[in-house]
């Protein structure tokens, strides 16, 4: 059992490795001369792309097989399985538009979000009896194959934003578009930051109530929000800069801020060094390797990543989702977080498909949207999943 | 005048922007959808008259017209959407302990913004009569604009014809002309079907059209959606809907409430497993918990019918329906109704176990009895000729004023005043006992009682639930999940193709996807010497 | 304006008024449901609900409140552990024998648990008037009680002229009675 699930991780450090190679591989295609006539760079980023896949779901069976339940079950499973989907739906829209510098951006975001998935504990865990049910991954794959595709519709329309953009004078537009990059930069700041002290395991304990109640708080980061009226134990560790505001509920609620606050600060650490070499704005430096492609495709591949991944969304995340918590909860919609925020990305593409059908929102304004909805899906992940439901109590 | 007699002949309805029958854009109507003489053709609900658009003259016609808008309706979406989100900021009353007030509640936890958030009544947000409204008010504008857009674009594309107006070919998206007398019609009738269009012919004029269903997927899935309202409004009336909770202590036997008394339920026990923390697989998780993790929550229980007349309170005469157990994701189901396992509270005290000894020797022992706590007697006789009498039982326990009272009829916290009555005796000795408390009331006692056991039991909280409302909830989401796929999936694809003195005129047109167009007119003109259509559509932005 | 097209948007209208009337209902209808509490509150001017419960240290004999039609009902829900409906015991037990002979039967409604603790309080308090006891809450929950003692009072129709939350004190309690007699 302990080798399979071994090898199940090592899988996953495959696919990784994998992925980064069919990136570089796209990367090549910008030189890539004449239309659709060459396609070698491609050609073979694509099938590098496909084995990256496939090693991939070969750690999704292995890892299904060790814990004996769909490895969907915890944060680190569930947003590495999204990243797989975001592949997923990558290779699908590929066969259908052929844009290879798609791959330039997709994969590495894929890349992100798996990595950003390796930062959360990754154990096997048991379920509880709430999840011992077929439709956790009847309901949780579809969800996520949903989300999946319409990531590719965020992927689109920021290469769309980044060719689009008119970069010789300051707007709005590319205000923003830096804002989404840096956010970007940030996810990578927190990687960074939450290995690297990861692996010279640093360790500050700190004691503060929580609820009322005394408690032991490890930091597994220099703290620079400790936790309120907390005290530091561990000798040697940096004391906080400040203290963490009394409102946020739950036992993490200061550290999940203190690792935001780094990731905040190493995505502008980053981000100011790009600059510095780049001497323009991110965008601005990308955009003339963009400018062989055809901004219509590229708006195009965004819509129908919609097109398709809105029905495969509403059936997942919707009407699984709602047949699964009859069955779990007795009812079928209860207004959790969770269930509310799929509602609001439902309520939001439909929103998206209104306008670009009737009132013929294309080209930018479409693009933007694209990255709203991405913006939302991932909250739902990550904010609903650490945030919202830590001010809960049962967080 | 309120007709339109377009000079291909056909009679229009007031309001058409283009004509039903060959296309050619109504001068007058242009503004209606931002079409003028320069750009391409609004082809939006093929140009055909929007009810909405043309009669505007009583209210109700204005309040109409209101509901119809599509601008109207994501208004309606994005306010609902963010009414949303506000309501996710804090937890909603439902999720907050339910013993508390939920006014002090959230000034208490979350401060002002709580106190703010309790007031504007975000805490109760999605049962708030203006959430609802918003929702309500979406139904409408679904209903009002797919009646307004069904009917006419279900006649326009009856309508048409394959001869078209000169203007409208030109102003296609997709419009080529090639002149040329080698120009094989026949060959390219053939590559169209062979593409799965179905072609239509008049006098040379050639309409070609594939997946025509398509722009029907909209219309269907609004179907749903109203179903789906429909349904969920049903809940409102008690018949089609039952949602009930109780508790029922091991081994015993309850009502089951909202079934009019006519069911009841025996728990004969509830069962909590907890994962075994030496299994290989769960070790590192189960450790970095910290404690246990539960593996199933199970009720074991018998459900009964009654055959009596039911008048409540009196002891009914019950028939066993069926042995089954409750567990999550599993619910007990029978007749229209379900049991699913919701909640429990372990470890309530069901007996308790004393035996008197001499006050200085623990050791000794003048026999033990047992005290039921659903049911204690009044008096106990030992073997060895000692009495006990309860003098007062406190099932939850508490000083008040000096005095001990009880504050609630469930044994939590049991206490007792016993009078034990040495063999013979007939004044009593006095102790007062409960958990972790023993006192000899005048301190003269020579006989002891002491807590030598005692047994517990478990209480499971079950859901009532009978919802007839599901099958049309399910209705709709199956019909709305079609109409999505109908719309999503397929793309209403149109090619036109119009022989002029010297060759011939292609335009084509789709409401969506333009690249697969285009590359299907690709491989429909193969061989047929029809030169490649340009797209004139430029993207501005 | 020819006359099919005058009948053609008189359709219209009406259609539309149709529509949009059936539509409204729907919200109001909605709305409405949604305001009221989920449980429908046994409420003054109502008939009573019928039951049936053991009396209390009797052995199984039973009283119905539909067999007291023609009689006033004073219907008290208690519990020995709470405070506030020990302290109007005693008035009610004060004005039983008076009224019992006009044609009012006071039933009060016991919730606990347990046998022991009810017959302890009972000896304690001397009570003459007849005990329920309502062991499961059916009654309790048929009539809706939240907080106790709360006491309705059933007119000889069996309506519900009157509930009280709350202890009664001696006056108001007599008054109350005063109004379910028998007119003689």
């Amino acid at each position: 059992m302990g080798d399979l699930s071994t090898l199940s991780s090592n899988l996953l450090y495959a696919a990784f490795f994998i992925y980064l190679i069919a990136t570089f591989f796209f990367g090549g295609t910008i030189r890539d001369k004449g239309k659709g006539k060459s396609r070698v760079a491609g050609n073979i980023g694509i099938t590098i792309t496909i084995i990256g896949f496939l090693t991939q779901l070969g750690y999704f069976i292995t890892r299904w097989i060790a814990s004996q339940h769909a490895p969907v079950s915890n944060l680190f499973e569930y947003t590495t399985f999204f990243g797989m989907m975001l592949i997923f739906a990558f290779i699908i829209l590929y066969f259908i538009y052929r844009v290879d510098l798609l791959g330039l951006f997709a994969l590495p975001i894929a890349l992100l979000i798996i990595a950003f998935a390796s930062m959360f504990p990754t154990e096997i865990s048991p379920l509880v009896p709430s999840l011992q049910s077929h439709w956790l991954y009847i309901h949780v794959t579809t969800a996520s194959l949903g989300q999946g595709i319409l990531s590719v519709s965020f992927v689109a329309g920021l290469v769309f934003l980044i060719r689009q953009v008119d970069q010789t004078k300051r707007s709005k537009h590319t205000s923003w578009l830096e804002f989404v990059i840096y956010v970007l930069f940030a996810t990578i700041a927190f990687i960074m930051v939450t290995s690297i002290f990861g692996a010279m395991e640093y360790e500050a304990k700190f004691q503060a109530p929580v609820n009322g109640q005394q408690a032991e708080i490890t930091y597994g980061v220099p703290a620079i929000a400790g936790p309120a009226d907390g005290e530091v134990i561990s000798e040697g560790a940096m004391g906080p800069l400040f203290e963490a505001p009394a409102w946020m509920r739950g036992q993490d609620a200061a550290k999940k801020l203190n690792t935001f606050l780094w990731s905040l600060f190493g995505g502008l650490v980053i981000y100011g060094l790009v600059r510095l070499i780049l001497r323009k704005r991110v965008a601005a430096a990308i955009q003339p390797l963009l400018k062989k492609l055809n901004p219509e495709l590229v708006d195009e591949v965004s819509y129908r990543a919609v097109a398709i991944g809105f029905p495969v969304f509403t059936l997942g995340a919707i009407i699984f989702a709602s047949i699964w918590a009859q069955q779990a909860w007795d009812r079928f919609w209860g207004w959790d977080p969770k269930e509310v925020w799929a509602l609001i990305t439902f309520f939001f593409y439909a929103a998206y498909l209104h306008l670009r059908l009737s009132r013929g929102w294309h080209g930018l304004r479409s693009a933007w949207l694209a990255v709203g909805g991405f913006g939302i899906i991932m909250f739902n992940l990550i904010a609903v999943n650490l945030v919202i439901s830590g001010l809960h109590s049962y967080a | 005048m309120n007709e339109i007699t377009c000079e291909c002949g056909h009679i229009n309805p007031e309001g058409t922007v283009l004509c039903e029958s060959c296309g050619k854009p109504i001068e007058k109507n242009q503004h209606i959808d931002g079409n003028d003489q320069k750009e391409l053709l609004n082809m939006r609900y093929d140009g055909s008259a929007r009810r909405s658009q043309t009669y505007n003259r009583t209210i109700i016609d204005k309040i109409w017209n209101f509901f119809s808008s599509v601008k109207v309706g994501v208004w309606l979406i994005v306010l609902t959407l963010i009414a949303s989100a506000v309501g996710t900021i804090l937890p909603q009353e439902m999720y907050i302990p339910p013993n508390v007030d939920a006014a002090t509640h959230y000034r208490d936890q979350y401060g002002l913004l709580g106190q703010i958030y309790y007031q504007l009544g975000f805490h109760n947000l999605f049962s708030s009569w203006w959430y609802m409204l918003l929702l309500a008010m979406i139904g409408i504008s679904i209903v009002i604009a797919s009646i307004d857009r069904f009917f006419p674009l279900y006649k326009t594309l009856k309508k048409q014809k394959p001869k078209r107006h000169e203007l409208f070919m030109k102003k296609q998206r997709v419009f080529g002309t090639t002149e040329s007398d080698q120009v094989d019609v026949e060959r390219f009738k053939k590559n169209l079907k062979k593409n799965r269009f179905k072609v239509y012919e008049e006098n040379g004029h050639i309409l070609a059209e594939k997946n025509r269903f398509a722009r029907w997927g909209p219309y269907v899935n609004h179907i749903g959606l109203i179903i789906f309202l429909i349904g969920s409004l049903l809940r409102f009336v008690p018949f089609f809907y039952v949602d009930e909770f109780v508790w029922i202590r091991e081994g015993e036997t309850a009502m089951i409430p909202g079934t009019d008394g006519q069911y009841y339920m025996k728990n004969e026990e509830f069962i909590l497993e907890t994962y075994d923390e030496s299994d290989e697989r769960f070790k590192e998780a189960i450790q970095k918990q910290g404690g246990p993790i539960p593996k199933t929550y199970q009720t074991d229980a018998v459900i009964y019918e009654r055959t009596d007349e039911f008048i409540p309170g009196k002891e009914p005469e019950l028939k066993e329906v069926k042995t089954a157990s409750a567990k999550m994701n599993h619910p007990i189901k029978f007749d229209d109704y379900a049991l699913y396992q919701a909640s429990y509270q372990l470890n309530e005290f069901k007996e308790m176990t004393f035996k008197i000894h001499d006050k200085e020797n623990e050791d000794s022992n003048y026999g033990e009895f047992t005290v039921d706590l659903t049911n204690p007697k009044s008096e106990y006789e030992l073997e060895s000729g000692h009495r006990v009498v309860i003098d007062s039982y406190f099932p939850e326990y508490e000083m008040k004023d000096g005095e001990p009272v009880s504050v609630s009829k469930y044994p939590k916290n049991p206490a007792f005043v016993f009078h034990v009555y040495p063999p013979g005796e007939t004044s009593p000795e006095t102790s007062f006992l409960g958990i972790g408390m023993n006192i000899d009331a005048t301190g003269e006692n020579d006989y002891k009682l002491g807590l030598v056991n005692f047994d517990v039991r478990d209480v499971t909280g079950l859901t009532v639930k009978k919802d007839f409302t599901l099958p049309i909830i399910g209705l709709g989401g199956a019909i709305f999940m079609i109409g999505v796929i109908q719309g999503m999936y397929w793309n209403h694809r149109r090619i036109w193709l119009q022989p002029k003195e010297n060759g011939v005129w292609i335009a084509g047109h789709t409401n969506k996807n333009w690249f697969a167009l285009r590359r299907e007119i690709d491989k429909v003109i193969d061989g047929t010497h029809i030169q490649k259509p340009v797209d004139q559509y430029e993207m501005k932005d | 304006m020819n006359e099919k097209t005058l009948k053609k948007k008189k359709k219209r209208l009406i259609f539309r008024t149709a529509m949009l009337a059936v539509m409204v209902g729907l919200v109001v209808f909605a709305l409405i449901s949604n305001s009221k509490d989920d449980k429908s509150v046994v409420a003054k001017g109502e008939q009573a609900p019928n039951f049936q419960l053991e009396r209390f240290g009797s052995e199984g004999e039973t009283i119905t409140l539909s067999d007291l039609e023609g009689k006033g009902v004073m219907l008290n829900f208690w519990a020995t552990y709470c405070e506030p409906c020990k302290d109007e015991m005693p008035y009610m037990e004060e004005l039983y024998p008076k009224y019992k002979e006009k044609g009012v039967e006071i039933l009060a409604v016991n919730l606990d648990s347990t046998d022991l603790v009810v017959k302890r309080f009972m000896d304690t308090y001397d009570i003459s008037f007849p005990v329920l006891r309502d062991k499961n809450g059916q009654v309790m929950d048929l009539y809706n009680i939240g907080p106790i003692p709360s006491t309705l009072f059933i007119s000889p129709e069996g309506e519900i002229v009157e509930q009280v939350t709350g202890a009664l004190t001696l006056s108001k309690l007599e008054g109350h009675l005063k109004e379910i007699a028998p007119e003689e």
